[in-house]
């Protein structure tokens, strides 16, 4: 069999900028592997995905006549197609490639131990050379995909959603479980930035969906059931009625835009349930049902007092994002009460003011009519008094050197953000479609892959994904439309060809696989007088099930042979005999040093950059000057001289940061 | 046989869908697990095979962990009834051998069972270290 030839393997670790590198000694594993007698090329790399990795690659596949190759690196959720398509690009088969997670399961868990680390990913990646040694080429399969999608959520994501995949040739299934479509938009007046209404955008999109013949909108409707996988998932609307009815559809895919909650206050927490004491959301229907005089529950208001970040940014407590649109939100609403009631005195109690982008002009526009900023710190919040009377909210101002202030104001309104929609929990549990620390619906990976989720078929829209303002929900929301419309656009899908096969000298017939398989894939067949299972391959959906029953090992799954899991098992068997104590220890103590006096004069720039604590490299850009791919490549080698390391994920969870080594 | 580290180790088949996204987020969420824990996907837990747990133990791990779909397998209503019908069929196979049928777990694990899968896993440890004690 051509498989079982020798092969010419390359194998690259990754450092994943010290993902990876800096709790595995990268160096240690590469040259373990290069001692394999069938690797020819063994490297380890800043980063695999790197385009200059990938084409540095692709030309050792072509000048070492590599047969296959194995990349360490991320899980293979990320990038698995990333070096696919380098194998492809190279001439290679692309199922001549292996990849290795070395990053969520073996730098990350085992962040707290060096030495062992290292021995794992060691192991792992000697796994990663038997698998692929006993792999074999294949071409990929095609499945039919209903050209069909169902959208869970008629908020403006889904709606906006509705109505480009509609438009371009797909039925879409609109599921809302209110009686209207709209979600937190409608009914909404003024909104940052420009002019038009919630309420507009919310009708005009209604309107549209519902004069599209190929969306179909069921509200107070739930999804009740879900089965099958991409292309073909069998979904149940529970479309009410008396008694309640069930519809049942074929779709190619789904989209969750279930949005948000707003954070409700506890009851206490800066006087929330007091009289005079409201949060956010109220307040803007106060400000938009009206004009002339603000009045709340049969009083005057003349002065109103915003305390920002209520629920969010908790350093120890369970929302510790920041939700974007609340700062915005309140200037906005500061800015609608004074069109709509002039001579309102506006108070902000703020711990810093996000309002990126354009929104930065409302800001500047509420100062100029006469808004007083305060600022506060986490561990010294205001204190509110609220007695129906009025109430006194109570600062140490960080601007003036935490002077304390007391500002008497007619109402206070607690700027809060935004929390998962409370039955997110069991959409997840419905589509199996996992849930961040945050709570929030998770998606591949928030820069490469925004809008997909580790289900296949199953993408992601809009707030329900984390906190987002219209723009921004509506960018998500046509992202994932685009990507839905090019899994299931062509009507065909293409799976890996993981499929099982009989090996018809070794099967007795007895009907034991044909028995368990749920797909009728297992079929008799007669020749030369013997009878024999074959597999309709069409029919197989490459589960495997029928492999552990037959008594006489005639099946096998592609790609998770019996040459390729027990060649994984060989390999981390084998890092048990690797005595990596004496070398890891050495290695450590001999990873490169510089002194201050060698430092390039741009560490110098990058390291006063990172003076106040840790920083993203965006920003170290910003107050150095120095461009940002030169900032990372600096960094990056920093943290390889120990001069600087990673200082995890900053609030947005966008920008990993930075700090000085101490 | 030179070990990195006395901790046993452990081989879990995970599937590809619903626990290998657990498992990858603990490790995202830097949750402690022991590193001779190693892991190899498959597409459901009802197709793996016995000779393979066997040949783990063969080549030297302490305990095999089967991290499946349970009730949320999309491939099979009977998932874990032919999950558990191999784990039977392999206990018999480790009896023969001597092994004994508590190093071999199987619990469902889905794609937001970090911290499950990280306890399962210090649980199972325990266990272990309590089985190759007394075989000593
Ligand atoms: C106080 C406040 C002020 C804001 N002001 C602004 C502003 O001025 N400008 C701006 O750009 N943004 C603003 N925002 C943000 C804006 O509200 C969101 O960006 C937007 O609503 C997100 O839309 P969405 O479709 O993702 O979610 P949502 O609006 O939450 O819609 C989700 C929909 O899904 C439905 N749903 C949920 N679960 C299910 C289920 N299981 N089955 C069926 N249906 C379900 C809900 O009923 C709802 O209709 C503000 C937010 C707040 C809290
Ligand atoms: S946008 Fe962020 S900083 Fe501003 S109030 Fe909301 S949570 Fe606080
Ligand atoms: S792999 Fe699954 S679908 Fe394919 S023949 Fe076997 S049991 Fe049937
Ligand atoms: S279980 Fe094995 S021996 Fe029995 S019919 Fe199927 S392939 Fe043949």
């Amino acid at each position: 069999m051509e498989e079982k030839k020798k092969k010419r393997i390359g194998v690259y670790i990754c450092h994943c900028g010290g993902n990876i590198s800096d709790y595995v000694d990268v160096a240690q594993v590469r040259e373990l592997a290069g001692k394999d007698d069938f690797v020819v090329v063994a490297k380890d790399v800043m980063f695999a995905c790197a385009d200059s990795n990938q084409k540095d690659m692709v030309a050792d596949i072509k000048e070492q006549g590599l047969d296959a190759i194995v990349v360490a690196s991320c899980s293979p959720k990320l990038h698995l197609h990333t070096f696919r398509n380098v194998a492809l690009r190279a001439g290679l088969n692309q199922y001549q490639y292996v990849q290795v997670n070395v990053r969520e399961q073996c730098s990350w868990p085992h962040h707290d131990d060096r030495k062992l680390a290292t021995g794992k990913a060691a192991g792992l990646v000697e796994a990663g050379i038997r698998r692929v040694m006993g792999a074999e080429s294949h071409e990929t399969i095609r499945v039919s995909a209903a050209r069909s999608v169902l959208i869970v959520g008629a908020g403006v994501a889904g709606m906006r959603a509705a109505i480009s995949l509609a438009s371009i040739g797909n039925e879409v299934v609109l599921v809302e479980k209110a009686a209207e479509p709209g979600g937190k938009l409608a009914g909404r007046k003024d909104l940052f930035p420009g002019d038009v209404s919630g309420e507009s955008i919310v009708q005009d999109l209604a309107a549209r969906v519902r004069a599209t013949p190929n969306i179909k909108l069921f509200c107070g409707a739930t999804v009740s059931g879900v089965c099958g996988s991409m292309g073909q998932f069998q979904v149940k609307v529970n479309v009410g009625g008396q008694p309640a009815e069930d519809l049942e559809f074929t779709v190619g895919a789904v989209l969750i835009a279930t949005g948000f909650d707003p954070y409700k206050p506890e009851p206490g927490e800066y006087s929330m349930g007091s009289p005079g004491v409201i949060p956010i959301g109220e307040f803007v229907k106060l400000v938009e049902s009206g004009s002339g005089e603000l009045m709340h529950q049969g009083r005057r208001v003349r002065s109103v007092g915003f305390i920002y970040c209520v629920g969010m940014r908790q350093t120890k407590g369970k929302n510790k994002y920041c939700s974007r649109v609340c700062c915005s939100g309140a200037i906005q609403a500061s800015l609608s009460m004074h069109r709509r009631y002039p001579g309102v005195q506006a108070y902000h109690f703020y711990r810093d003011i996000r309002a990126y982008g354009k929104q930065e002009v409302m800001y500047t526009e509420s100062s100029k009519a006469g808004d007083v900023y305060f600022m506060f710190t986490e561990k010294e919040p205001p204190v509110v008094t609220a007695d129906g009377s009025g109430a006194v909210i109570k600062v140490k101002d960080s601007l003036t050197k935490k002077q304390e202030v007391e500002v008497p104001v007619d109402l206070v309104v607690l700027v809060t953000g935004m929390v998962p929609q409370a039955d997110s929990g069991a959409i997840a549990a419905s589509f199996k479609v996992p849930i961040g620390a945050d709570g929030f619906f998770n998606e591949i990976h928030p820069k490469l892959r925004p809008v997909e989720t580790v289900i296949n078929g199953v993408f992601l829209g809009g707030s329900c994904q984390g906190p987002k303002n219209v723009t921004e929900t509506l960018s998500s929301a046509l992202a994932a439309s685009a990507k839905i419309n090019a899994v299931i656009g062509k009507g065909v899908i293409d799976l890996d060809p993981v499929i099982a096969r009989v090996d018809s000298s070794k099967c007795v017939w007895c009907g034991k696989c044909a028995a368990v398989c749920e797909y009728g894939a297992l079929v008799e067949m007669e020749r030369d007088g013997r009878n024999f299972a074959i597999v309709d391959e069409p029919s197989c959906v490459g589960c495997g099930v029928c492999a552990p029953v037959c008594p006489t090992n005639a099946i096998e799954l592609a790609c998770f042979t019996d040459a390729e899991i027990e060649g994984m098992i060989d390999g981390f068997a084998l890092d048990q005999n690797i005595n990596i104590t004496e070398t890891a220890a050495a290695e450590e103590s001999a990873a490169p040093s510089v002194t201050m006096k060698e430092y390039p004069a741009q560490w110098h720039m990058i390291l006063e950059a990172m003076k106040d604590g840790p920083i993203s490299i965006p920003d170290i850009a910003k107050a150095s000057g120095l461009d940002a791919s030169l900032v990372t490549r600096h960094v990056m080698t920093m943290n390889r001289y120990r001069v600087a390391e990673p200082a995890g994920l900053d609030d947005s969870e966008q920008y990993y940061l930075y700090q000085q080594k101490s | 046989m030179q070990k990195l580290t006395s901790s046993p180790k452990i081989l879990v088949f995970s599937t590809e869908k619903i626990s290998d996204p657990g498992i990858d987020q603990a490790g995202l969420r830097k949750i402690h697990y022991s590193p001779s824990v190693y892991v190899i996907s498959v597409p459901c837990s009802a197709g793996i095979k016995p000779k393979w747990i066997m040949h783990a133990f063969a080549q030297g791990f302490d305990g095999v962990f089967i991290a499946a779909d349970g009730h949320e397998c999309s491939y099979t209503p009977k998932c874990s009834e032919l999950t558990n019908e191999l784990i039977e069929h392999s206990q018999k196979l480790m009896q023969a051998k001597g092994i004994d049928p508590k190093r071999i777990r199987m619990a469902a694990i889905c794609s937001v069972c970090a911290e499950q899968f990280a306890s399962h896993m210090a649980n199972f440890t325990r266990i272990l270290v309590e089985l190759n004690g007394k075989a000593e």
